[in-house]
């Protein structure tokens, strides 16, 4: 307890970059993993294959390795990022891929009646994604999309490799300066489980929510 | 002419679903197609706005050659009612009827919503409209379903199979809207079983059986004096 008083400012700042590092890369994440799944969707293979191509890099190699990449490997092509840009490069990417597999399961997973009963309306193609499908595709992902928002908030904890001082880094520094490891590694675990519940119940509610045409 | 159909193919794997169709339907005609199942009534209708592509023959609607380029022009012109309604189940009865005409035809939503609101009070369901479709009943939902395909203001309406998903007491409500929509000179194009109805509304019966068109006539002689015997089996099975 004593230690969550002296090192008050650490934790706080920590926490703050750890719930940045998540929600940026999650809303980045969702934007290009959408563009993602509108490209495995699409009707050119070009496009398709593309696409498959990233998600199959992102979700098969380590995001450590990524992450390292962007931050020690890049400046040797000369693109130096800071740190924290760097690692958000990095997990929105990474989700991207992951999300855009989620987005596809949702888009799959609306009845195939409903583009048929846009089509025989003459609604056009992007105006059917918009208006029908991924209204009902977003209701059917996201309890999947949920669990990718709260594994991203664990992940963010690799940024401490690249030296962003988020909860994870902070706690290894409380550990070093006091010897009390077991404690501050505790205290920070238990932030993110806070951090985790409170994206759980949020998702609760939206799923209430998207329920209430369905009910 | 407003449907006309030429030798129409159509197959899915081995399995040849169409073998050379002929239909033509007329300005303010209500066809109803009837026929066994795996006749190929329902990919016959299909085809009429290119939820299925044809392999081979023509369809022409209101004088458009149907082809993937002249499809949305088609489609316009035509709106389908399925046999599992198809109703957005994320929008209201009042937003399901006033999509095509925000979406498709641009109506300005001032005019749209009460339009959609006219309809849904002509097909029985005023009181509705703020229903989503998992609120309502099966001959409800397919009643929406028809005022939806009502608004797009089509000169021909598509019925596959409308009554086929509902249980037996509410076909009344579903077929009692149609009659209305052929009194009042719609031009239907309708696949059923319902023979009660065929006889009271169908300006001509299509009898199809094995991809192709059989036996055709107005209902007084089909049901009454049948030229072909499978036509007979078929009325003596659906009558017992």
């Amino acid at each position: 307890m004593d230690l969550l008083v002296d090192f008050l400012p650490d934790l706080l700042t920590g926490l703050c970059v750890t719930i940045t590092l998540g929600v940026v890369s999650f809303v980045l994440g969702s934007v290009v993993g959408a563009l993602v799944t509108v490209a495995r969707i699409s009707g050119s293979r070009v496009l398709r294959a593309s696409a498959a191509a990233y998600v199959s890099v992102f979700r098969g190699t380590p995001l450590l390795i990524q992450i390292m990449i962007v931050y020690f490997g890049l400046p040797q092509l000369g693109v130096e990022i800071p740190p924290i840009p760097s690692a958000i490069v990095a997990f929105t990417l990474f989700s991207a891929a992951y999300l855009s597999e989620n987005f596809r399961a949702g888009i799959l997973g609306v009845d195939k009646g409903q583009w048929e009963a846009a089509a025989s309306m003459a609604m056009p193609y992007w105006r059917t994604l918009r208006r029908i499908v991924f209204p009902q595709a977003i209701r059917i992902a996201t309890p999947a999309v949920g669990s990718r928002f709260v594994a991203l908030m664990k992940d963010t904890s690799l940024a401490s490799a690249v030296t962003v001082v988020e909860l994870t880094r902070v706690a290894e520094g409380i550990g070093t300066s006091t010897f009390r490891y077991m404690e501050a590694l505790l205290l920070v675990g238990l932030l993110y489980w806070g951090i985790n519940t409170l994206l759980q119940v949020g998702q609760q509610v939206l799923e209430r929510r998207m329920r209430r045409a369905y009910a | 002419m407003i449907v006309s159909v030429r030798d129409l193919h159509k197959r899915f794997g081995d399995l040849e679903v169409l073998k050379g169709v002929d239909l033509d339907v007329e300005r303010g005609e209500v066809v109803v197609v009837m026929g066994p199942s795996g006749s190929g009534k329902t990919t016959l209708i299909r085809c009429l706005n290119l939820l299925e592509v044809p392999d081979a023959g023509t369809v022409r609607i209101c004088g458009h050659e149907l082809t993937k380029r002249s499809a949305r022009e088609v489609r316009r012109r035509t709106a389908m009612v399925f046999q599992q309604f198809n109703l957005f189940p994320h929008m209201t009865a009042l937003q399901n009827v006033m999509e095509g005409p925000l979406s498709v035809r641009r109506v300005p939503r001032a005019q749209a919503e009460p339009q959609a609101r006219e309809l849904l009070a002509r097909v029985g369901l005023a009181d509705k409209c703020d229903c989503y479709p998992a609120k309502l009943s099966g001959g409800q939902k397919q009643r929406v379903a028809i005022a939806r395909a009502l608004a797009m203001k089509p000169e021909v309406i598509l019925f596959d199979e409308p009554t086929s998903a509902l249980d037996p007491e509410l076909h009344a409500e579903v077929l009692q809207v149609m009659r209305e929509l052929a009194r009042e000179g719609m031009t239907m194009v309708v696949v059923t079983h319902e023979t009660a109805f065929a006889r009271e509304v169908a300006d001509r019966v299509v009898f199809m059986d094995g991809g192709t068109v059989i036996s055709q006539g107005p209902p007084s002689s089909f049901f009454t004096d049948p030229d072909h015997p499978r036509v007979r089996a078929f009325l003596r099975l659906v009558a017992s």
